[in-house]
């Protein structure tokens, strides 16, 4: 570093950041490699259902470019407290501003925080509406959905302390495990019947809260079966921490077997209950 | 440098100031009567910050009693009630009882020394602010011996006001509301009048400290925004006492209009605490750079306009909750508006270290570490603020990380930056370096341990607020480092108390103006007598107190540094 006087501006504008540049490049490379592999690391989950699969995409971009802002900003600090510490800087210079900078990086800024809001949201939509394609032929055969884009299956699901309940088309109910078939785009409406809850499985896109007295609404589509985990993410009670939530993605036709198995267990229940409340009535 | 002539010669006032008058003159009340009795604002600061660094001890107790309870999977050290409680005394007591306190101690004891006034401008409202803050403290507190609240220091209904909850501790909660929340409002009337009536002569709008402009606009938010929590909390209690039903869905309420009302204030409630760090670091990095502060208006304004655009952010604490897109998009794009300026501040406080001769002495430490730290809580922010990316780690513990980031490690920080900066003012002795810069890095390397894994665990879907997670969630190894993190931490804080408490009898002595500062709270003694300045001097620039030092350098022809 050369100690001969230099002009202010230039000592601000070109000597840091040619520095920086160098470094902030090969921290956004030490960030991009992992980037791939650390899902939960350093990405949200993803891997069930393509709106969680593109909130990662959009977090990764996000997270590239607060990188390389978080670096600059650290090079630069740490640069600045080296370079101009006392024993090697004994005179202070005597700026007190310089409007072009300054009407520069509040316009840099700006122009930072515009790209992303508008890369934001273009990417709003695929994350936020059901995906319009077209169900498995699986799915169509087994009657769960019409066939053609568009077509979804709608659960409900109810929050309550400390359990989830889902209901699916045609009375079938459900309590903790939702099961839904592969392939098709699924719906919910989320409600709750006592507190305020939260629906999350992680790897099925992002949260929403089950509010007493509202519908929220939330979707996903699941291609490979298995099963998906999550638990309440609102405060709701001194259990809380056990109100677990889990989805089994299945082939629609064992979907559609599950539906009529629950539902002749339901049916059977219902009527044990009456027989007991008439044999009791009695 | 201009100021040549005589800066302090009395008689040289133009402008008349407002002075007290005496009609009769008693005796100085002395031990602790003295103190409960007193309306000086530099002993109102004390109590305030010997209060709020108690309340943090106890905060910070309860912080590590979750942390240890979370080390390992399947804990059973506590009960899922008694985690609950914890969790609710933690999160009030460090809003409510620490860090707006600690400003309040910081801004009581340093805003009339550097406006250059004798006192508050309503000094007998101001011990009542001190007083109200302590008796919401106590009332709290007071439910520790019955019910402690339970429903998270937000108190979301119908969690708070169904039937829900065993107790009364959600009624101490609205108290606890309620009486620090009037003595904010009084005590931000009083800054309000304090800085625009009070200053020295000479000193304009642009030649207040920054340290002034920050309390001045925290004090607009809190003016603007704790008369909304005020009647929420209210709402709230007759809800759950008189069947009103305001938040009850049951019968016709709504629990969404809870949190609105809640978060018209939550938002603006954390610029509110953390302004006056963003005035703190503005003030120490200038004089520990020795080199004036990079775009004093700029700075300023940016406070100004962080105040403003806080009151429009509010709903991105409710991207999880049923709204429509265009009022997700909305509160999106404010949210992200909003850190242009807290961007341009970050990058003022760079420019003023460069070309600067860096003292390194403990309170830039802490301004340093600030800044590093606050920037990542400032860029988790943005990144909360886009909705989609928001509904994935809302309500994880990559929220309890970006606004501890942006609380602990920004507010904290710049708390420690100022007890070390004016420690020396308000006692004249210096606290200790070696202990200083120990504390520090314990703090600095323990916060990071604490709060960076954090990001991951709840990228990796940990919900906050639970009490225990089971083994299979994989979740123990980074519980396990938070919590490691989190004693470091905790011995750091010690380290500086230990460090008041040896430095108030054995500190080096400071002198009026050991770090040859630039404002006019260092031209006094140390610490300073009961009516601040025997002669007030005219103000001619943003830092007076360099004129001043260049001024006696030029009468005495000793050369003065900057």
């Amino acid at each position: 570093m050369d100690k001969g006087p230099v002009n202010p501006r230039l000592r601000l504008t070109s000597c840091g950041p040619a520095a920086a540049v160098a470094m902030t490049a090969a921290a956004a490379a030490l960030l991009l490699a992992p980037v791939a592999a650390q899902a939960g690391t350093l990405l949200p989950e993803r891997g069930g259902s393509p709106n969680a699969d593109r909130i990662a995409s959009l977090y990764a971009l996000v997270l590239v470019f607060a990188g390389l802002v978080f670096a600059g900003v650290v090079i630069a600090l740490v640069y600045a407290l080296w370079r101009y510490r006392e024993r090697r800087s004994p005179v202070a210079a005597q700026i007190r501003g310089n409007a072009r900078l300054e009407i520069g990086w509040t316009v840099a800024a700006a122009g930072l925080i515009v790209f992303l809001a508008v890369w934001s949201l273009a990417k709003l939509d695929a994350i936020e509406s059901p995906d319009e394609a077209a169900a498995a032929p699986a799915a169509v055969e087994a009657g769960i959905v019409e066939p053609g884009p568009g077509r979804s299956l709608r659960i409900e699901v109810v929050g309550r302390q400390y359990l989830w309940m889902y209901r699916y088309p045609g009375g079938v109910y459900s309590y903790g495990e939702m099961v839904a078939p592969v392939g098709v785009t699924v719906e919910l409406d989320v409600t709750s019947v006592d507190v305020a809850h939260s629906w999350w499985i992680p790897k099925l896109g992002g949260k929403i809260d089950a509010l007493p007295g509202y519908v929220s609404h939330t979707w996903f589509r699941i291609e490979r079966p298995g099963v998906y985990t999550g638990q309440c993410a609102e405060l709701c009670g001194r259990n809380h921490a056990e109100m677990r939530a889990q989805v089994r993605g299945v082939a629609p036709e064992r979907y559609v077997d599950w539906l009529e198995r629950q539902r002749a267990l339901i049916r059977e229940a219902d009527e044990q209950v009456a027989r007991d409340r008439a044999g009791s009535g009695a | 440098m201009a100021a040549t002539e005589a800066p302090a010669a009395p008689g040289t006032a133009t402008r008349a100031v407002p002075e007290i008058v005496a009609h009769r003159v008693d005796r100085p009340v002395s031990g602790w009567l003295g103190w409960v009795t007193t309306t000086d604002h530099k002993r109102i600061g004390a109590l305030y910050l010997a209060t709020a660094l108690a309340f943090m001890m106890v905060g910070g107790v309860e912080a590590l009693l979750m942390r240890t309870q979370l080390a390992e999977p399947s804990n059973t050290l506590l009960s899922a009630d008694r985690y609950n409680q914890l969790l609710t005394m933690h999160g009030s007591t460090m809003v409510f009882l620490v860090v707006m306190p600690i400003w309040a101690a910081v801004a009581n004891y340093v805003v009339p020394l550097m406006i250059g006034a004798r006192d508050m401008a309503f000094p007998r409202l101001n011990a009542l602010s001190y007083w109200l803050y302590l008796a919401g403290g106590i009332v709290f507190y007071g439910a520790v011996f019955f019910s402690p609240p339970e429903a998270g220091w937000t108190a979301y209904t119908p969690l708070s006001t169904g039937p829900y909850i065993p107790g009364n501790g959600t009624d101490a909660w609205i108290f606890l509301i309620h009486l620090t929340g009037v003595s904010s409002i009084i005590g931000a009337i009083n800054f309000t009048v304090t800085i625009a009536n009070m200053r020295a002569p000479g000193m304009g709008w642009s030649r207040i400290p920054l340290f002034c402009w920050s309390v001045l606009a925290q004090a607009f938010m809190i003016l603007l925004t704790f008369p909304v929590v005020a009647a929420t909390v209210t709402l709230m209690l007759t809800d759950r006492h008189f069947g009103t039903c305001f938040f009850d869905p049951a019968c016709g309420g709504s629990a969404l209009l809870y949190q609105h009302l809640f978060w018209f204030f939550g938002h603006p409630e954390v610029y509110i605490m953390i302004l006056p760090a963003f005035g703190v670091i503005s003030e120490v990095l200038p004089v520990f750079a020795r080199k004036p502060i990079f775009g004093y208006h700029a700075i300023a304004a940016s406070s100004i306009g962080i105040a403003f655009l806080s009151t429009l952010v509010w709903a991105h604490h409710m991207f999880t909750t049923p709204l429509t897109t265009v009022v997700l998009a909305f509160f999106m794009l404010s949210s992200m508006v909003i850190a242009v300026p807290t961007g341009v501040k970050i990058l003022n406080w760079l420019a003023t270290l460069f070309r600067g001769s860096i003292n390194p002495a403990t309170p830039l430490y802490f301004a340093a570490g600030f800044l590093v730290l606050f920037t990542l809580g400032g860029i988790t922010g943005v990144m909360l603020a886009i909705f989609p990316i928001d509904r994935q780690v809302h309500d994880s513990y990559f929220v309890v990380a970006h606004f501890h980031f942006v609380l602990v490690a920004g507010a904290v920080s710049a708390a420690m930056a100022a007890l070390y900066y004016w420690f020396p003012k308000m006692t004249g002795r210096m606290l200790d370096e070696r202990l200083g810069k120990l504390s520090f890095w314990l703090q600095f390397v323990g916060f990071l341990g604490t709060f960076l894994i954090q990001h991951s665990l709840g990228l990796s879907g940990m919900p906050r607020r639970i009490y225990m997670y089971a083994s299979d969630a994989g979740w123990g190894t980074e519980n396990l480092i938070s919590t490691v993190g989190a004693y470091v931490l905790g011995i750091g804080v010690v380290v500086t108390i230990v460090n008041v408490a040896w430095s108030l009898r054995h500190g080096r002595r400071a002198g009026p103006d050991p770090w040859r500062g630039n404002t006019l709270e260092w031209f006094t003694p140390s610490p300073p007598p009961p009516h601040n300045f025997d002669v007030i001097p005219r103000v001619r620039s943003v830092e007076p107190m360099r004129d001043i030092r260049h001024a006696i350098a030029a009468r005495t022809a000793v050369e003065a540094e900057t």
